[in-house]
């Protein structure tokens, strides 16, 4: 299974589904990753980590951690 | 308040220029506090020309869920307190996500009104709203306005004034057939909740939300049946079901309503993010502007002004403009080099010098340097020194106190330039001209005028840095800066912002803890606002140069340990506290919002400066004046001659405060300075750390071994802090037990850190107690422990087997 986690710096993904459950499920979604939606991985920290996605229109930041949990097509 | 008839309650993401509406709106009318308990601020004001009508800002968020304390608070206030209407900011260049809040206001049977922000962004950009098609979709009033330039806003809430007055609530948006048919049943067992809360509370419910009042709480068990159902149909969590829901519906709306010219050219806020948070330069660049803020607001400006509030405004007095202070330090070198440095006392220092007797060479530099304000600080700390040594043949005070005493024709202050008294020096010319008793003259002036010169003292300071802070958040900046160092704090369960907070604290720990405002969440906020002062302010520097020069002969690791042993500290505690339940219950996601780069107005920058001042001088002020009173009366209450009496030339020793310090010197020996002017000046050190220096001079380590010197060092530097910053803990905090848990923390960690480094490092001199030594070990054994026990990131997602 492909996750946001494997998508490539300066590529787009759609979004399949989020596993788990609770708040961090929910904040992620509240900030707009939901299915369906596309997501453009724009860049990574200087650090390794976070990830910057570019998601309806604006940017967000994300861990890698989280970014586990979300499977993309 | 009580006669206002109608709230508005405005509601809006973060960055979408709420607060920039919100002032617009209110102008200067604004009450700024927290909300109860919590450490979210709170502001309400009152709507331009309408004395009547009451808006509350309500913390900026994304969503209604029970997550998040700003958003907990947030659903509260809008379903306890009911209010007339809800003014709903969207920020027009990022309508998708905005709108995600709207759809769920609307579920809460208020009237709403839809303000879209921006309007003069998104023409710029080419794009374009039909305001008429997204106000039939949402079924409310659309009100296209620019926060920014003010453009419209007084319609806006002229628009939600009318919908409060019609009281037509606002009906959420429809979802998807079977998910609406779930939501009617769920409704139906809703008999006991009032009408207009129905539908939120179905919703609520279907989401098995943990936050619900008892009454609805309780017929979860029942809904759990018509949940499980859809949620096999959709193979989706309940709460997942809804949020998609929600964005289905706003991308159907959207269609047709809001035209994107959508080239592919990158914008300027793009441009500016490639360099600013680029793979090499995102560092460096972070460095310089931490650097900068750092320079300006505590190295400069800072310390110029806090220094002039301090010794001029509450001290002595200040040149006005500076006029007139050359002259004067130049007649009083002069005069000093006449009758203060005289071959004799030269002579003598020299020769202490050379016999390597502690701050003659720091006398001498002075000397040399021909600076009597350095001799006058020199001698101030070591001149008992040379009387001391070998029957006082080193000695300079007889000549320097003849030279210096009352009866010597110094050059005077008021005879330079234009010279302005301190509020002490004309306080204390006032209550002599009307007799004031000399009690009460002590109290107001050692008591109260110290006191608030001791708030005061910080306030310059922490205004430069607030407006940095203010400028840095509204920008953007903020927001990468946590984007670049989210990697190395997290791991101490700190945020990326907290390294403004630390650094900050490293000048002063007021403005430290108070830097901690700009972090989102409460968790990672505790945990910076208790660590902050850990780190070695400006005032412990005295205390350390003290121990350096006094027990280590000026060894040059001493100072550079104790930055290490405030960074151990921080990183300890944020390891250990992260796991223990207080912490580990609100699970911290790190999925936020990089706003676009804009440029900030002033106008902002400057409130926001002054907000947030104000509410520091309010709320932290009574604490540091009642204390400061408190240890002004247990220092000039005591025993003369074995009478009970006040005194103001009461010695330390002899007085309450000093009983006190005989009472529990006992605690500290197993740290290795069970003596009562260690004690004393510990406490002391609450008043300002520098005090911890002016009770424990330079001689009173003779009797102190290097261990115990260094153990005394660790504790003064990790416990509790300053009153000030106490108050700004409390300040920040908003909440007695956790302003105590802060402080306890503090201070026990103090203390275990103090007492492994006293008792081991006796171990390995050899003086040790075995006892001590083995509950040393068993201490660092179990701190290692606390360091990797496992623990659960508390509702974390599980992660999926690829």
């Amino acid at each position: 299974m492909k996750t946001l986690r494997d998508v490539a710096i300066g590529e787009t993904a759609k979004i399949i589904k989020l596993h788990g459950e609770g708040a961090v499920k929910r904040r992620i979604m509240d900030m707009g990753i939901t299915k369906g939606v596309e997501v453009y991985v724009r860049k990574v920290a200087p650090l390794g980590d976070p990830l910057e996605l570019t998601v309806r229109g604006y940017e967000l930041s994300l861990r890698k951690d989280d970014a586990e949990m979300i499977e993309v097509a | 308040m009580a006669d206002q008839k109608i709230t508005i309650a405005l509601a809006g993401n973060p960055n979408s220029g709420k607060t920039t509406l919100f002032n617009g709106l209110t102008g200067s009318n604004q009450f700024v506090g927290n909300w109860p308990g919590v450490t979210v601020e709170k502001k309400e004001g009152r709507l331009k020309g309408h004395k009547d009508v009451l808006i509350e800002d309500l913390p900026g968020i994304y969503s209604l869920s029970p997550y998040t304390t700003e958003e907990v608070v947030s659903r509260n206030f809008l379903v306890d307190e009911n209010p007339d209407a809800i003014l709903n900011i969207v920020d027009g260049t990022n309508l998708e996500r905005n709108l995600y809040l709207t759809t769920q206001l609307l579920e809460l049977g208020i009237p709403v009104v839809v303000a879209v922000n921006m309007v003069d962004l998104i023409q710029k950009n080419g794009d374009v709203i039909d305001t008429k098609k997204l106000s039939r979709e949402l079924g409310v009033d659309v009100i296209e306005i620019s926060a920014l330039k003010g453009t419209s806003i007084m319609e806006a809430a002229e628009a939600a004034l009318k919908a409060a007055e019609t009281k037509k609530a606002a009906k959420p948006v429809k979802f998807a057939k079977d998910v609406e048919a779930s939501l009617k049943e769920i409704e139906g067992l809703l008999v006991n909740v009032p009408d207009h809360l129905k539908r939120w509370f179905s919703v609520k419910l279907f989401e098995r939300d943990d936050k619900l009042p008892e009454n609805v709480a309780s017929l979860a068990p029942k809904a759990e049946e018509i949940i499980t159902k859809i949620e096999t149909a959709h193979d989706d969590d309940s709460e997942s079901i809804i949020t998609n829901e929600r964005y289905e519906w706003i991308a159907s709306a959207l269609k047709g309503t809001y035209g994107k010219k959508g080239s592919g050219e990158l914008s300027v806020s793009d441009k500016i993010d490639k360099i600013v948070t680029n793979r090499w330069l995102a560092l460096p660049i972070f460095a310089a502007v931490m650097w900068l803020v750092y320079y300006i607001s505590v190295t400069t400006i800072g310390t110029f002004v806090t220094d002039w509030t301090n010794d001029g405004l509450f001290g002595d007095g200040y040149y006005l403009f500076g006029n007139g202070r050359e002259e004067f330090t130049e007649d009083m070198n002069a005069y000093y080099a006449e009758n203060v440095w005289t071959d004799e006392v030269k002579d003598n220092v020299a020769k202490a010098a050379d016999a390597g007797i502690t701050g003659a060479d720091e006398i001498l530099a002075s000397i040399e340097d021909q600076d009597y304000e350095a001799f006058d600080e020199a001698y101030g700390f070591y001149g008992a020194e040379l009387d001391d040594k070998e029957g006082g043949v080193y000695s300079i005070s007889e000549t320097v106190d003849t030279a210096r005493g009352e009866d010597a024709e110094m050059p005077a202050n008021e005879d330079y330039g234009t010279w302005v008294p301190g509020i002490p020096v004309l306080v204390e010319g006032l209550l002599d001209a009307i007799n004031c008793n000399d009690f009460l003259k002590s109290l107001i002036l050692d008591g109260i005028i110290a006191g608030v010169g001791a708030v005061l003292g910080f306030v310059p300071q922490m205004f430069v840095l607030f407006a940095f802070l203010a400028f840095l958040e509204a920008c953007g900046y903020m927001a990468r800066i946590a984007f670049v160092m989210d990697r190395i704090f997290r791991k101490f369960g700190l945020s990326g912002k907290s390294f403004i907070p630390v650094l900050i604290g490293t000048g002063c720990g007021v403005p430290g803890v108070m830097a901690s405002r700009t972090i989102e969440n409460e968790r990672d906020r505790r945990m910076t606002i208790m660590t902050t002062t850990f780190i070695p302010c400006g005032a412990k520097l005295p205390i350390i140069a003290l121990i350096t020069s006094a027990l280590f002969k000026g060894a040059s690791w001493v100072a550079p340990s104790a930055y290490f042993l405030g960074m151990a500290a921080i990183i300890i505690s944020g390891i250990i506290l992260k796991k223990t339940k207080m912490f580990a219950g609100d699970p911290a996601p790190f999925v936020m919002e990089l706003p676009a780069y804009h440029w900030p107005t002033v106008g902002n920058i400057l409130r926001s400066m002054w907000e947030r001042g104000w509410s520091f001088i309010k709320k932290a002020g009574s604490i540091i004046l009642i204390s400061s009173i408190v240890i002004w009366a247990g220092s000039t209450f005591g025993w003369t001659d074995g009478a009970f009496g006040w005194n103001p030339d009461l010695e330390l020793e002899e007085s309450v405060l000093g009983a006190i310090g005989n009472g529990v010197k006992w605690i500290f020996a197993p740290l290795g300075f069970d003596n009562i002017k260690a004690t004393i000046a510990t406490v002391m050190g609450l008043v300002a750390k520098e005090e911890v220096v002016g009770v424990f001079g330079v001689l009173d380590f003779e009797g102190l071994t290097a261990l115990a010197g260094y153990s005394f060092l660790a504790f003064n530097l990790l416990c509790a802090p300053c009153f000030a910053a106490i108050g700004a803990i409390k300040r920040e905090m908003n909440n007695a037990k956790w302003t105590w848990f802060a402080i306890a923390w503090q201070c026990g960690l103090a203390y275990v850190f103090a007492f492994i480094i006293y008792q081991l490092g006796s171990l390995f001199t050899g003086s040790g107690n075995i006892f001590g030594g083995i509950l040393a070990i068993a201490l660092v054994a179990c701190i290692v422990w606390l360091l990797v026990r496992p623990y659960d990131e508390a509702k974390k997602l599980t992660a999926v087997k690829a």
